[in-house]
């Protein structure tokens, strides 16, 4: 603590955040519903995201009783495997990741732990949610036309996703996906403008953009990219929707349809690749990135030590997020691109994991010789690590040129991005719910049923994912609905196969306790007070749990310190809020 | 994908401007309480809806880089025919100008609180604004009567897209426009309104940048310029 001035008055500016004018809620419905305050949409956010996820985890459980017991299961035919693989997929990434991790702890957090009373923009903000809601009900939609939603796999590649061999092809599957994403991207972009500018604006005095919490970086650099990057997604939708409905060639080249020539032609199917996966690529580290920043809140807290390497941390966010946007056509290894460009864009992938490596360590570190509480945030945060180091090495792989080509079509793939961007995420998701629920309801988390829920889930998720690499390197295919007799795997690829679906169904169950747990605490669970886990970031410093709105009383916060003040020598406690003014300081003003 | 390379390496350059004065480098930890650490946080003395406009204007031009990106790589295909430029065009890009020449003398008239002079200079925007999307309209007949339909050619169906796009931007904004001129017609002040005529004018001049890009593209001209830039290169 060096340089510490005589009186408080030196270390506060003049008031430089003007209080806002809050949205006065007049009723039920605006407070609960058609509400403009950042908690309640963060709520409804994560609801209907954790609503959606729930039928992409039964579409999953049904795939997997295909390829354990194929042909076993009359009602999944080969249709409803596509459809269930396409809808499981783009659920999950788009419906559930990226509206959970922004759109719900975007919302919830980022006023609160600035210290700011709501977002900047909340009548946009009310207008992203329902947004996203109607994206969802569009999608939803799909599973009641005629002909079903589409099946052309969560990349809609075309030509095979708008012709009559794909399920939704030519029926409404297709034009509600895409107008399903359409909309998921204007809604997005509202609440984004939000996250953004709030950070940019909203922060509390002496919140300096070095004291913020790195939940708040990782959100923050993901928003960007999300902002930057859902362009490309929309760009390939309208394309794709113009040729569908109004029979331009922009993607469809010449092509042969049940014997009769389509009217298209000339069309690039390998441009539409290239915005998606322009948007595709960043779309990992818009899921990654604001779990990197939440699991380093998670352990540090958790370990009672500041994170080590703080500056690095923030640099190797803002790396990780610009390197993001040169690295998308390593996806495309197969498409038959120039080796000159192989080699790279098999560059820039490697260089990727330079920033991600740095985080690794700084976790580590940061965990070493700390004061580690086993608590059930911690043991997410540390299943994180472990799931994300193995899926990021066998990223290291597939980034390789040579590496990728013959493993591209095999469950290695499937393998290595459901280890790097789901399990990895959906840990810190389940870290993070526990860490917050007592904050959002004043309640804890039933701790024994937390324990079982984080074994079941992560030995569980380590069960199927780990041989399924081996499934991989085997040569058993991808995205086949059923590998039959013509395949050359063993009798044991068929006995592993029933080993990871009984898994998988395990895991899958495993959820239902998480939900009545959450649903129970709500009511039963043992009551947290305000700062449960003892945490110096703002949002534990509320003078009311679970915070109203406006999420302050009388006077905003002002920020001493960053965000990381654990077990620091000489103080009283084991932590130092981020608003509290140094202890002998404080003392010193009391005595005058 | 070059052209939205290059508009994300232009807003990258702004982001590391940005962060440059942020004192990045800073060592938290060693600064709880420094006097200096609050002096340097400054919220931008900019409005904050003008830090929300300028977030969202670099998402609309990541949004028409990408679909002039697109172009290009589509246009390489043997089946491209460049469609003609209809006349009217032209008549339309000089109703834009003097829509964001008025919006800037609104803006100007605004600050002076010349309340009388501003409302004509807002409704004149609006006019010609409103005539901006007609003339396209007219163009796109022209083009159907002359026999260019949209699905014939790669050339037609992006011409119909991008300025369909952009004419859905214009549209938007002339929403917010017609809902400012509204409460000044009803009597708000230049002082009341001075921010939204500010927020349109941004809005404005940035969607006639991307119109003149857009015609420049469809003219061919953007091409020719493409075709010097690599020459000098190579």
């Amino acid at each position: 603590m060096v340089n510490i001035p005589s009186s408080i008055d030196d270390t506060i500016p003049a008031a430089e955040v003007e209080d806002v004018e809050l949205y006065h809620s007049h009723s039920w419905w605006t407070t609960y519903v058609f509400s403009q305050d950042a908690k309640v949409i963060a709520i409804q956010y994560s609801l209907t995201a954790i609503s959606i996820g729930l039928v992409a985890l039964v579409l999953s459980w049904l795939m997997r009783l295909q390829l354990a017991f194929p042909g076993y299961f009359a009602f999944i035919d080969a249709e409803h495997y596509y459809q269930f693989i396409t809808m499981h997929g783009m659920i999950m990434v788009i419906y559930l990741l990226t509206a959970l991790f922004l759109g719900g702890f975007g919302n919830y957090l980022i006023p609160l732990m600035l210290g700011a009373r709501d977002m900047v923009f909340p009548y946009a903000n009310m207008l992203s949610y329902w947004l996203y809601l109607l994206a969802v009900l569009v999608l939803v939609a799909g599973f009641f036309a005629p002909g079903g939603p589409t099946g052309a796999g969560w990349t809609l590649y075309p030509p095979q996703a708008v012709l009559s061999g794909t399920p939704g092809g030519n029926d409404w599957g297709i034009i509600l996906m895409l107008t399903s994403l359409i909309l998921f991207i204007i809604g997005f972009t509202m609440g984004g403008l939000n996250y953004v500018v709030t950070v940019l604006q909203g922060r509390a005095r002496g919140m300096t953009l070095m004291r913020m919490p790195l939940t708040i970086w990782g959100i923050f650099t993901a928003t960007v990219m999300a902002l930057l990057a859902f362009p490309a997604l929309f760009v390939a939708s309208v394309m794709m929707l113009f040729d569908r409905i109004l029979g331009t060639s922009f993607f469809m080249p010449a092509i042969v349809e049940m014997g009769e020539q389509l009217k298209h032609g000339g069309g690039s199917p390998i441009l539409f690749q290239h915005l998606f996966w322009f948007f595709g690529h960043p779309e990992v580290y818009i899921v990654a990135l604001p779990a990197f920043g939440i699991v380093s809140d998670l352990i540090s807290t958790h370990a009672r030590k500041n994170i080590f390497g703080y500056r690095m941390m923030v640099w190797a966010i803002v790396v990780i997020g610009a390197l993001s946007f040169v690295v998308w056509a390593h996806h495309m290894y197969v498409s038959g691109m120039n080796p000159k460009f192989g080699f790279f864009f098999a560059t820039t992938t490697l260089i990727i994991a330079v920033p991600t490596a740095i985080k690794v360590y700084n976790w580590v570190l940061t965990l070493w010789r700390g004061d580690i509480h086993l608590t059930i945030p911690m043991l997410f945060a540390l299943g994180f690590i472990v799931t994300f180091v193995n899926g990021g090495l066998t990223g290291l792989f597939l980034g390789n040129v040579v590496v990728d080509v013959p493993l591209s079509d095999t469950m290695f793939v499937v393998a290595h991005f459901h280890m790097v961007m789901g399990v990895a995420p959906i840990m810190v998701i389940f870290g993070a719910i526990y860490h917050w629920y007592p904050k959002i309801t004043g309640r804890m988390l039933d701790e024994t049923m937390g324990r079982i829920h984080f074994w079941v889930t992560f030995l569980g998720a380590y069960l199927i994912f780990f041989p399924m690499h081996y499934l991989g390197l085997l040569g058993a295919p991808r995205r086949y609905y059923e590998l039959g007799e013509t395949v050359v795997n063993p009798t044991s690829a068929h006995d592993l196969n029933i080993f990871i679906t009984l898994m998988a169904w395990t895991v899958g169950a495993a959820q239902i306790l998480f939900l009545f747990n959450a649903a129970w605490s709500l009511r039963r669970g043992k009551e947290s007070g305000g700062n449960p886990w003892r945490a110096t970031t703002l949002e534990w410093q509320t003078p009311t749990t679970p915070p109203p709105h406006g999420n302050w009383g009388k006077d905003l916060p002002v920020v001493y310190r960053w965000a990381y003040d654990y077990s620091v020598p000489g103080a009283p406690e084991d932590f130092i809020p981020q608003n509290q003014p140094d202890p002998e300081r404080r003392s010193k003003e009391h005595s005058t | 994908m070059s052209a939205v390379l290059i508009f994300l390496a232009l807003l990258a350059s702004i982001i590391i401007w940005w962060m440059a004065q942020q004192r990045l480098t800073s060592k938290p930890w060693l600064e709880a309480e420094k006097v200096s650490s609050f002096s340097h946080f400054t919220r931008s003395s900019i409005a904050t809806e003008k830090i929300g406009l300028g977030v969202f204007l670099a998402v609309v031009g990541a949004l028409f880089t990408l679909f002039i990106s697109a172009y290009f790589i589509r246009m390489g295909s043997d089946d491209w025919w460049a469609i003609p430029i209809p006349r009217v065009l032209w008549v339309n890009t000089a109703a834009l100008v003097v829509s964001s020449i008025t919006l800037e003398l609104a803006k100007s008239l605004a600050q002076q609180g010349d309340d009388e002079t501003m409302k004509f200079a807002l409704l004149a925007s609006l006019i010609t604004g409103i005539g901006f999307l007609v003339g396209q309209v007219f163009a796109w007949r022209e083009l159907v009567f002359a026999g260019y339909l949209l699905a014939d050619n790669p050339a037609n169906s992006f011409f119909y897209m991008i300025t369909g796009m952009h004419g859905l931007h214009i549209l938007g904004g002339l929403l917010v426009l017609g809902r400012t001129t509204g409460k000044v017609l009803q009597g708000k002040t230049a002082q009341q309104v001075h921010l939204s005529i500010e927020l349109c004018a941004m809005y404005w001049h940035f969607m006639l940048l991307v119109w003149l890009v857009l015609f420049a593209l469809f003219a061919g001209w953007a091409n020719d310029f493409v075709d010097i830039c690599r020459q000098l290169l190579t």
